[in-house]
């Protein structure tokens, strides 16, 4: 594996471009069963936590057959466990694309096999989980945000998510003036995700861009999840089981109670999540 | 065309069949031409609250499956000509609801009743969805408890979801909270949930508060909708919940720890 690396030298040259060598610790999965994974890992970095701490890993993706895979999910997984996921390698087109949206490099397979086509086909077969009752998901949620959500709707039961912004409005975002209950899933693609209402313990709401809520938050909400960085959350009343900008995220344990009942917002600087009172 | 009313709340044990019950029963002393329907097959319960069930020759399988009428299995209740019972089925699951059975059985109905009430199941599966799937309103059964509070809150989803409105992109079915087993006691001693606090949580317009009395268990025992105990705080509060549901401006009352004394002596605590 080679990672150009520039190095400045302010004497001499502005920078040097050179190809260097790196070994990298590659994390190859053979299972889609991210709860399994996340024992395992926690174990594993239990027994050596400084080696693991910040270390950069690869995520290998080419074993992973038919599996539906949560890929973001993962990303998220990984970079709570204080590792730091810089590339994917193998896996489906759709993880890929996911991939470079979270900014990840992808990186060279090692061998060309069957390995992209059947990866490929998982990332199909991750659609068919899906709320049964959701006829119009396909066309409204792009895959990788449906994946992120995945868990929690597996938690809560799947509901069809609430009627999103119209077809052909996408870049405008989506506006809800309705309580949003516990198991339901709203999702604004392409732009803001702007609640005006109460938002349930066991909801979720995921926006391409920021979330507003100007209710009391007590579910969950992801700004940003196709991995916009700038996307930040908004809102009035913070009681919010998660919150998640860009991939990540705080559990409610880890909030700061002082802010619980006071408008916040929450945004990423330098990687790491910062909630403060507005 | 009737008005559909499903009675739910996704947990168990909280008064989903005792309010079915009652509510028709009122509903029916109002005067208005009211079925009552138990959605819980093979959990068959309604017809002993209600005090018919040695009355029952078919049921709403039976009329969904073709082999009996809906006539033949409505069981008419003997205190009020207004008000009809169809119960469940006690031999088999709740596979046998079809959609379109239940469509059936609900659209025959609409056409002679004022108000169709659909007692729930428990649970979010297949019973309880078809109870609520046809429904124009909801009444929605809460304890003063996290968990009850939580399991109504999912099922409103469902109801914004899931329901026939929601699907057809109709006027959202309309939603009350009732709060059951509610005991100013125990409010006062930071034991339970406040009204206030459910409020709060489900953001809900409140239909009711009916107080946790021995006068329900009492009624269930004798197959008597507690609505018709006139003297038990529970009965009234009921009464009141079915005149708010009707339109009336009612205070709520038994929100407060009542004094000592003569109230009791008054209502029997």
């Amino acid at each position: 594996m080679s990672v150009t690396a520039p190095q400045g030298q302010a004497e001499q040259a502005a920078f040097e471009l050179r190809a260097t060598t790196f070994t990298l610790p590659t994390l190859r999965l053979f299972s889609a069963d991210l709860g399994e994974l996340t024992g395992f890992l926690e174990t594993k970095i239990q027994q050596a936590p400084e080696f693991f701490r910040n270390a950069p890993v690869v995520v290998d993706l080419s074993h992973l057959r038919e599996a539906a895979l949560d890929f973001p999910l993962l990303v998220g997984l990984l970079r709570g466990l204080g590792l730091l996921p810089i590339g994917v390698r193998g896996g489906s087109e759709q993880h890929r694309e996911t991939a470079r949206l979270m900014d990840l490099a992808i990186l060279a397979q090692g061998s060309r096999g069957p390995a992209a086509a059947v990866a490929s086909k998982a990332g199909i077969a991750t659609a068919a989980p899906q709320p049964a009752a959701a006829p119009r998901a396909g066309t409204d949620r792009p895959q990788p945000v449906a994946q992120a959500a995945q868990p929690a709707a597996q938690r809560a039961g799947t509901d069809k998510p609430d009627p999103v912004a119209a077809p052909g409005s996408a870049v405008s975002g989506k506006l809800v003036t309705r309580p949003v209950r516990s198991g339901q899933r709203l999702y604004a693609q392409g732009g803001d995700l702007v609640v005006l209402a109460p938002v349930s313990s066991g909801a979720e709401l995921m926006a391409d861009g920021n979330v507003h809520v100007y209710g009391p938050l007590r579910g969950r909400a992801l700004a940003g999840v196709k991995g916009n960085v700038d996307a930040r959350i908004f809102c009035q009343d913070l009681r919010a089981e998660l919150i998640s900008v860009a991939g990540h995220y705080r559990v409610s344990e880890n909030l700061d109670p002082a802010l619980a009942g006071r408008p916040v917002q929450v945004r990423l600087q330098d990687g790491r999540l910062i909630i403060e009172a507005l | 065309m009737a008005r559909i009313i499903v009675v739910t709340s996704g947990k168990g044990g909280v008064g989903k069949t005792t309010t079915a019950a009652a509510f028709s029963m009122g509903l029916a002393k109002r005067g208005y031409r009211t079925a009552v329907i138990d959605f819980d097959v093979g959990l068959r319960n309604l017809d002993l609250i209600m005090g018919c069930e040695r009355r029952v020759v078919y049921d709403f399988v039976n009329v969904i499956n073709g082999e009996a009428n809906l006539n033949q299995a409505l069981i008419r209740d003997k205190r009020s000509d207004n008000l009809y019972v169809l119960p469940a089925s006690q031999t088999r699951d709740k596979e046998a609801l079809t959609r379109e059975g239940v469509q059936g059985v609900l659209e025959e109905l609409a056409r002679t009743f004022d108000y169709v009430v659909c007692d729930s199941p428990a649970g979010i599966e297949r019973g309880a969805t078809m109870a609520m799937y046809f429904a124009d309103d909801a009444v929605v059964v809460t304890n003063p408890e996290v968990s009850s509070v939580r399991d109504s809150d999912r099922m409103l989803g469902i109801l914004a979801s899931k329901s026939r409105r929601a699907e057809n992109n109709e006027e959202p079915i309309r939603e009350y909270l009732l709060l059951t087993r509610y005991s100013p006691e125990r409010v006062e001693k930071g034991e339970m949930l406040s009204v206030k606090d459910v409020q709060d949580i489900l953001s809900l317009d409140l239909i009711g508060v009916i107080p946790e009395s021995m006068a329900v268990l009492n009624a269930s025992n004798s197959g008597v909708p507690v609505i018709l105990d006139d003297a038990s705080e529970a009965g009234q509060a009921y009464m009141d919940m079915v005149g708010r549901y009707l339109g009336e401006a009612l205070p709520h009352r038994f929100l407060e720890v009542p004094k000592k004394g003569l109230f009791r002596r008054l209502f029997g605590g």
